[in-house]
């Protein structure tokens, strides 16, 4: 159950071996998560996310085989999650990829990869997860959007643009389910610093994953609907949203 | 019969889940039964009043049965007082049918608006503990709808079996089935009035040596400033009294003593801003009330409902903590730890957690009840606004310091708690949980609170199973929601 503080005692992280995932899950097992079920590619990074987790005190860890891009195996795997583990409090979304942008624009395949990637493949998800959770008639869902979706820049349009469909695809989701005790949370944070980062020109205001893992508790806790990490970037966002767009494609990054 | 999803809360307003809410006709007691055997996937609880601040009342998926309409007065014995009514009788409906009478019921908590079986399943105290114990200790029998059976049980029942049950059910949290009826002794009483002392206790030690005496009173309780600290921590008010007997009414109220029509007057503006209750004003009303209470005052002349019951005044007042609601948290530590009361009101000041309302008060002994709250010690009680992240671990903290102490939380005020410490604070659990399981071997009686806390012990299955099978959202959920929660509505 999630309690007072919207704080969740089972949690499911789909892109499982997700840094920022990672990070948000230690701090829910710090304090009520006692099952985390990771879903993501089997290898190596799932497995070392599963350890780390089951190091911050998880009483159960378990990883599921899935993959984003499998749109017509989502109800099917989410499923067979519940029916094992089921209830679950908590759903995380923290599945994505940056994508080469120099290359992706020549390359409309691997561009069409990334959006199935991060929008229409968590975007089919999302409706089998909240299937589940109207059912079982209380839970929360949170999203990792990004401040790159906000307002969609000429120098990543292709990731920005698979994040302001994923976004948006959530604000209506979030209507759809008012009243049902299942509720949905965007998260949007700016440059934060894990391995999809790495190697970028770091951005003012980055952050490190920890630091949007305590925001979303704070968000749980406040029952914010849109969470931006830093908190600053929602002001920023005010002035960004409006600028014409002659000057907005003038700025740098 | 009507039912119909819902989105339910307690009065607290936090952690809302959606269940098919059923209210069953007054006049066909066994249809609860008929419910019970049904035993839906999501597990099934009962409601009263949903004036538990939790979850105590409500189960995610399942059904909540509501005792709205079975609340009859079936019989009063106005030589021996004693009085039986269905369980979904309020206190507030029932006190007006007694006090004309001369009788008055033997606990009252802080509201009327509490049904006997909410009363029951919690074993509710009041100002009186010190001297008359819990609730249960009032009840000579309750008829009881468990998924074995409708049985009566009673504390001197010549079965050992039906004995347990009945202890297991007060303070039960309505997990060993639906209180039908009860049957309770009632309180002689002359007046509709409270003979009322007020005096001030400047800081903690004064406060409990005060507290420590109050033998002499029926009722007593002290109303604690929670932002005073240093020298002042534990500064309050102590409202002590009993029932006014008729010479000592003024003439005014002499001519007709037992006169009682409380109403409410005033009504809470339905979407209080989001911190309207911050430390600011908090802090003004802790203050202004301070100042207001006399030094000390004796024996002034009270109605009843001014002394139990004050917040009833202001109809729907827990919406004035805007849309993310509010908790209480409430704890008992035992005679000779007051070392971790003090710690206690210390580590609140300083987290600055404004307070409504924070009361203290010391209990009398415990009674047989297994999870039954009170036990011989000190509780203290206070509203905390929620939607604070930060406030979690301080309250996390705070338990760890009074578990170890042999103190407890309170399950019917109860909204976060962290299930591990539950165990060492209600050290009877287990034996609880076998008495349950006997009225209830297939588990179908469930809420959240009893899912949260592990309560039962076994992670219910069945809520694994109604998971497993999705079923299209109940149609028309959105509408049929009475109250859009907080979440609901900030999500729009
Ligand atoms: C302003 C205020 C002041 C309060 N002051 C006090 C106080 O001084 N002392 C105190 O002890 N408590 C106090 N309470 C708490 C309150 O007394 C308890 O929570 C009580 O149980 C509420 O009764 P209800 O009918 O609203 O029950 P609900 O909140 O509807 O249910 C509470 C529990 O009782 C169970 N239950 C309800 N009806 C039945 C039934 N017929 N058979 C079996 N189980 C049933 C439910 O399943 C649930 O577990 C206060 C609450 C408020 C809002
Ligand atoms: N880092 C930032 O600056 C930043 C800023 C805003 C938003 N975000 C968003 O935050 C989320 C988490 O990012 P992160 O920084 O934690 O990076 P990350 O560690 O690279 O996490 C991304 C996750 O997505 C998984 N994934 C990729 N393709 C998948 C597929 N087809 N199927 C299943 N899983 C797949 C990855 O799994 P593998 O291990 O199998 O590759 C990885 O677990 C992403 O949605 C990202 O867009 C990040």
């Amino acid at each position: 159950m999630n309690d007072a503080f919207g704080l969740p005692q089972s949690v499911l992280v789909l892109g499982g071996s997700s840094e920022i995932g990672r990070a948000i899950a230690i701090q829910l097992v710090e304090r009520r998560a006692r099952l985390v079920i990771l879903a993501g590619r089997e290898g190596p990074g799932l497995e070392a996310a599963a350890t780390a987790v089951r190091g911050a005190g998880a009483a159960e860890v378990a990883t599921v085989a899935w993959d984003a891009t499998d749109v017509a195996g989502h109800t099917r795997a989410l499923e067979a999650t519940w029916a094992r583990h089921g209830p679950i409090d908590l759903v995380l979304v923290a599945v994505g990829v940056l994508g080469d942008q120099e290359r992706l624009e020549h390359d409309p395949a691997a561009a069409a990869a990334v959006l199935t990637t991060n929008f229409t493949g968590p975007a089919a998800a999302l409706l089998a997860v909240a299937d589940q959770l109207r059912a079982q008639g209380q839970g929360t869902i949170v999203v990792l959007s990004s401040v790159a979706g906000e307002r969609v820049r000429r120098s990543n349009f292709v990731y920005g643009s698979s994040k302001a469909g994923l976004d948006g695809f959530c604000q209506g989701l979030a209507d759809a389910l008012a009243g049902s005790g299942v509720r949905l949370v965007i998260v949007r944070p700016g440059f934060v610093r894990t391995r999809m980062t790495a190697g970028l020109p770091g951005a003012p205001l980055s952050v490190e994953p920890a630091a949007v893992a305590t925001a979303v508790l704070r968000g749980l806790a406040s029952g914010a609907p849109v969470i931006w990490v830093p908190g600053a970037l929602r002001a920023a966002f005010v002035v960004l949203r409006h600028l014409p767009r002659r000057v907005f494609r003038l700025l740098p990054g | 019969m009507e039912q119909s999803w819902q989105l339910l809360t307690g009065w607290g307003r936090t952690a809302p889940s959606l269940a098919e809410l059923v209210t069953l006709p007054g006049d066909e007691p066994e249809r609860f039964l008929e419910a019970l055997l049904d035993e839906p996937a999501g597990g099934t609880v009962v409601r009263g009043l949903g004036r538990s601040y939790g979850d105590a009342a409500q189960v995610a998926g399942g059904r909540v049965l509501s005792t709205q309409r079975l609340n009859r007065l079936v019989r009063l014995d106005g030589r021996e007082g004693v009085v039986e009514v269905e369980a979904g009788m309020s206190l507030d409906t029932l006190l007006r049918h007694l006090v004309p009478l001369g009788w008055f019921v033997p606990v009252t908590p802080g509201t009327r608006h509490v049904t006997i079986g909410g009363a029951i399943a919690s074993d509710i105290h009041g100002k009186n503990h010190h001297v008359d114990g819990g609730f249960g200790s009032a009840v000579r029998s309750l008829r009881l709808a468990s998924p074995t059976g409708v049985r009566t049980l009673a504390p001197g029942a010549s079965d050992a079996a039906d004995r347990e049950a009945f202890w297991a059910t007060v303070g039960g949290m309505g997990l060993t089935g639906v209180i039908l009826a009860a049957t309770l002794s009632l309180i002689p009483v002359e007046t509709a009035s409270i003979r009322v002392d007020t005096e001030r206790a400047n800081d903690f030690d004064d406060l409990l040596a005060r507290l420590e005496s109050d033998q002499s009173y029926r009722y007593s309780v002290a109303w604690v400033d929670c932002l005073a600290r240093g020298r002042q921590l534990g500064r309050a008010v102590l409202t002590r009294g009993d029932h006014a007997r008729r010479d000592e009414l003024p003439a005014r109220l002499a001519r007709s003593p037992l006169d009682f029509a409380p109403r409410s007057r005033l009504h809470a503006p339905p979407g209080a801003p989001r911190g309207l209750l911050n430390r600011a004003t908090v802090a003004a009303f802790n203050e202004a009330w301070f100042r207001r209470a006399p030094r000390r005052e004796l024996g002034r002349i009270e109605p009843l409902s001014t002394f139990f019951h004050p917040l009833d005044g202001v109809e729907g007042w827990n919406r004035l903590y805007g849309p993310t609601g509010f908790l209480q948290y409430q704890l008992v530590v035992p005679l000779g730890t007051e070392a971790v009361l003090r710690r206690v009101l210390e580590r609140l000041a300083e987290s600055r957690a404004a307070s409504f309302l924070a009361v203290l008060k010391r209990f009398g002994p415990a009674d047989p009840a297994p999870l039954s709250f009170p036990l011989a010690g000190w509780t203290l009680a206070l509203d905390l606004p929620g939607g604070r992240a930060g406030l979690a671990p301080v309250l996390d903290e705070l338990d760890e310091l009074l578990t170890a102490a042999g103190g407890r939380i309170y399950l019917a005020k109860d909204s976060r708690l962290a299930p591990r410490l539950l165990p060492a604070q209600y050290p009877r659990l287990e034996e609880w949980r076998a008495v349950r399981q006997r009225l209830d071997p297939r588990n179908v009686l469930c809420s959240d609170l009893c899912r949260r806390l592990d309560l039962a012990g076994h992670r219910h299955p069945r809520a694994a199973a109604a998971a497993g099978r999705a079923r299209p959202g109940p149609a028309g959920a959105a509408e049929a929601s009475p109250l859009p929660t907080a979440r609901g509505r900030r999500a729009q």
